[in-house]
């Protein structure tokens, strides 16, 4: 071939997409929005959105776990009662300031997921599913030992008894939003970087992704930590709300069933998913709360046809058309300063580039 | 007993791996199936076995079409392949594989003693698991598997591959044994020369399709039409 | 002294636990699902059984007769129609869908029954033991024993001698080629599932017997079974029941020296075999 070289300008690529373009603003409009919700509607809704916030909080850190990690633990409660008993004893028994001890709370159900990870890593798929669920009775188990802990019944919570209880409330509140925010931008900002490319790779084929040079074990590791440490913050927030830390409860494996089926029927691998999961499970919570069991059964039936016929949840159903992202997250090529190539708008369900 | 390919084309997800094949093989028959790696030899085994959908096209045996049939309904109707790479049960002995292989119910001269006279290399060990035998072994173990069912029709995918030409000579001698009782073969070989030595039909692949076809072909045509020349 | 006797209360106790693992065994080993739901198969047989008791006033155990081919045709469709679909690929179906029954069958019973302790009795003999010096030995819980032994004999002899055992073994290890020799992959799983949830059943009237239950109960249950095939090793029928032992000991041994944390020394013991033993007793390191 001897034609001369043809002139090709740079291309850029960004990771902001059209709908993200919109999308993340429009989200970040919806979060500022609910600051001012305590100043515009009746406490008890406060409450409830508070419910919603943990709920995404909890689905998120699954399913940075599960969707991106390709790691399915069902003992997940193992962290959310590691980080609601941090709490308590940092503010409580070692008085620290409640902001800071919902974070160090995190932070303590984050060491013992790293040192657990050393043991739930010997077992794989179904099976690290049921030893994380082992390994966390085993946690309930150790922590109920402890008379200062308050043995089988649990401890009660007193940092909060300085704050009026609308002013608690609205607190808690304002905790979970931001930490729920902080949450979202973990989970956009891991996936974007090549840490998350590799996580991508680690979660579709741990041997060619070792292959080519991803050091699994650390990066499962890390999502392994950070999705403890998430949950453990929501721990925190949870015992903030109740006032009381209640073993039984908070290291109930109905934990894992909520965070699963979140994901599940949301869509798993995404991060608008498990919003949307949190989304409908609490409104169908809050629609069937009086039915208890029933309402558990629904659930169970939804989860199962989900699993079977709809694998890429509410979320992948919609992606089917086009590729949406409300995060940057995607990938959109432009060349040189002109046109920019947008894969959205480009192939429509018959692979035809569609005139822009 | 008459196996028909009628038209067949197969592929892997996207990717066409083999149009429009035609052939028929009588009983008693060898059709060795030559080209180059990559040209749809094992895709053309895998899809008359079942194992690989067909996208056009069929598979008649007798007269009976089983193109809709499951792998495991063909290899009962005396389809039998021999995989490529042999795939044994590594955990299983040798008697344990032979003894699988009678699933197919089929009745007929062959059976755990016939298969033994026919190779004594698996005769003597019945009891050794699969997975601990040299690569000839596992071959002849691996034939005796799928005679054991009784074919009408038996594919062998590869059979010489890694293995020392003095024993693939072994295998080719005993082919003669396998066609007498009227089971038709389907050869697929890298080596040419051994493929002619014994087929009465050739059939020539190239990039999934039929480049060459017959009997009594001679070595110019067919290396032609194994490599292609770029004129089509 | 105490010990000697708190070892043999384990070995018998190991005997329960062996015949729950049993069918974990085999599903792990077989069909590669891990069936979250195990335990709740067990606690469903052990309702059933209670009410044919209840019902016919017979003994629990010919209530086995009734129950256990009930639950065998339930795990040969729940296999075959419903399961069937999640093999392959991710484990993610598999987990969801297994653990979805398990909570539509905890929650089925919550509603059918009441949610306290129940037990099932077998009269003069719950309480009838035999005593050998120190060691005193539980007529049910020995015969429980003898018969996970034969259980268990029996089970290893249909896998190596049958065919089907011969089918299932070859599944596990390639089920395309099993194909290839005529035999349909789906039947197998299919009897596969249907054995295993008999055996469940079993352990679960079993486990009702002995102890109480109650809707919520699978959890453990499965938690027991699942570390017994860990420790012994995934793979193994007599490494399972080796490894249930080793719990069954584990945990009486351990309450012995630590009042009512039994089942914490039994969990602590299965972290151990975990982290330092992880292909298990009979070291057959197996690809999840």
């Amino acid at each position: 071939m001897t034609a001369a070289p043809t002139e090709v300008s740079p291309v850029r690529i960004t990771r902001w997409t059209r709908t993200s373009r919109f999308g993340t603003p429009a989200v970040t409009l919806i979060f500022v929005i609910m600051f001012a919700l305590p100043f515009m509607t009746a406490l008890s809704n406060v409450r409830s959105v508070t419910d919603l916030l943990i709920f995404i909080i909890l689905g998120s850190m699954w399913n940075l776990m599960a969707g991106y990690g390709g790691m399915e633990s069902v003992g997940q409660q193992a962290y959310i009662g590691l980080g609601a008993y941090g709490f308590v004893v940092l503010a409580d028994q070692l008085g620290v300031d409640i902001f800071v001890a919902v974070l160090l709370a995190g932070l303590v159900a984050g060491v013992i997921a790293f040192l657990i990870s050393f043991v739930a890593f010997r077992l794989v798929g179904g099976y690290f599913a049921i030893g994380t669920w082992v390994i966390a009775e085993i946690v309930k188990l150790i922590i109920t030992q402890f008379p200062s802990l308050g043995l089988g019944s649990g401890i009660s919570l007193y940092a909060m008894s300085s704050f009026d209880r609308d002013l608690r409330i609205a607190v808690s509140y304002w905790i979970a939003l931001g930490v729920t925010m902080l949450a979202l931008i973990t989970c956009v900002l891991l996936v974007r970087s090549g840490f998350g490319l590799g996580l991508t790779a680690v979660r579709d084929d741990p041997t060619a992704a070792a292959t080519s040079g991803v050091d699994v074990n650390r990066a499962k590791r890390l999502v392994f930590v950070v999705s403890g440490i998430g949950t453990g913050i929501a721990g925190a927030i949870i015992t903030i709300s109740t006032l009381r830390v209640q073993p039984d409860s908070l290291f109930s494996v109905q934990w894992s069933v909520l965070m699963i089926f979140m994901v599940v029927i949301g869509g798993v691998g995404t991060i608008e998913g498990p919003i949307i999961g949190a989304i409908i499970f609490w409104g169908l919570r809050e629609a069937l709360a009086d039915y208890g069991s029933l309402y558990l059964i629904l659930l169970g039936v939804v989860a199962i046809v989900f699993a079977l016929f709809f694998r890429g949840g509410i979320w992948g159903l919609v992606q089917k058309r086009r590729r949406f992202s409300v995060f940057p997250i995607g990938y959109s090529a432009s060349f040189g300063a002109a046109e920019q190539v947008d894969p959205e708008r480009m192939t429509g369900p018959s692979g035809r580039r569609e005139p822009g | 007993m008459t196996l028909e390919v009628n038209d067949l084309s197969a592929g892997y997800g996207q990717l066409t791996a083999l149009r429009n094949i035609s052939f028929s093989v009588e009983a008693g028959e060898i059709l060795a199936i030559i080209g180059a790696n990559g040209a749809g030899k094992s895709t053309l085994l895998k899809t008359i076995a079942g194992q690989l959908r067909a996208l056009t096209g069929s598979v008649v045996l007798d007269g009976d079409d089983v193109t809709a049939d499951s792998a495991s309904a063909r290899a009962r109707r005396g389809i039998l392949m021999v995989p490529e790479g042999r795939r044994l049960f590594p955990s299983l002995t040798v008697k344990e594989n032979l003894q699988l292989g009678m699933s197919t119910g089929r009745k007929g001269d062959w059976n755990l003693d016939t298969v033994c006279e026919l190779f004594p290399l698996v005769a003597e060990r019945l009891n050794r698991r699969a997975g601990q035998m040299s690569g000839g072994e596992q071959q002849a173990t691996a034939i005796a598997r799928a005679l054991v069912g009784n074919p009408e029709v038996i594919m062998l995918d590869e059979i010489s591959l890694g293995l020392a030409p003095a024993i693939v000579v072994e295998f080719y001698d005993r082919l003669g044994e396998i066609t007498k009782r009227g089971t038709a073969v389907l050869l697929v070989e890298q080596d040419v020369k051994r493929a002619l030595s014994v087929a009465d039909q050739v059939h020539c692949l190239l990039e999934g399709q039929t480049s060459l076809a017959g009997r009594d072909l001679d070595f110019a045509e067919i290396a032609v039409a194994y490599f292609g020349t770029g004129h089509r | 002294m105490n010990l000697l006797d708190a070892v043999f209360q384990g070995l018998m106790l190991g005997g329960l636990y062996a015949i729950f693992a049993a069918g974990l065994s085999l599903i792990f080993g077989v069909m590669k699902i891990v069936s979250l739901s195990y335990g709740a198969f067990g606690v469903m047989a052990a309702f059933l059984a209670l009410h044919f008791t209840e019902a016919t006033g017979w003994s629990a155990v010919l209530s086995l007769l009734v129950v256990v081919p009930l639950m065998a045709a339930f795990g040969w469709a729940l296999q075959r129609f419903v399961l069937q679909r999640t093999l392959g690929g991710s484990a993610l179906p598999s987990i969801l869908v297994t653990f979805g029954i398990a909570i539509i069958i905890e929650n089925v019973l919550l509603i059918t029954e009441s949610a306290d302790q129940k037990r099932m009795s077998l009269g003069w003999i719950d309480t009838a033991a035999l005593e050998l010096g120190v060691i005193r030995l539980g007529v049910y819980p020995l015969g429980l024993f003898i018969f996970s032994l034969l259980l268990f004999g029996i089970l290893s002899l249909v896998i190596a001698r049958t065919q089907f055992g011969r089918a299932v073994r070859a599944i596990s290890e390639d089920a395309p080629t099993v194909e290839l020799l005529g035999i349909r992959p789906k039947t197998i799983y299919a009897w596969a599932g249907a054995i295993a949830l008999a055996l469940a059943a079993i352990g679960g009237v079993a486990s009702g017997i002995q102890t109480s239950f109650s809707p919520t109960s699978g959890g453990m249950l499965l938690i027991f079974a699942f570390e017994a095939v860990i420790i012994g090793g995934i793979g193994s029928l007599w490494g399972t029941f080796a490894g249930a032992l080793v719990l069954g000991v584990a945990q009486t041994v351990g309450a012995n020296f630590f009042p009512s944390q039994g089942i914490l020394i039994g969990h602590v013991v299965f972290l151990i075999f975990l982290a330092f033993m992880p292909q298990g007793l009979s070291g057959r390191v197996r690809r999840s």
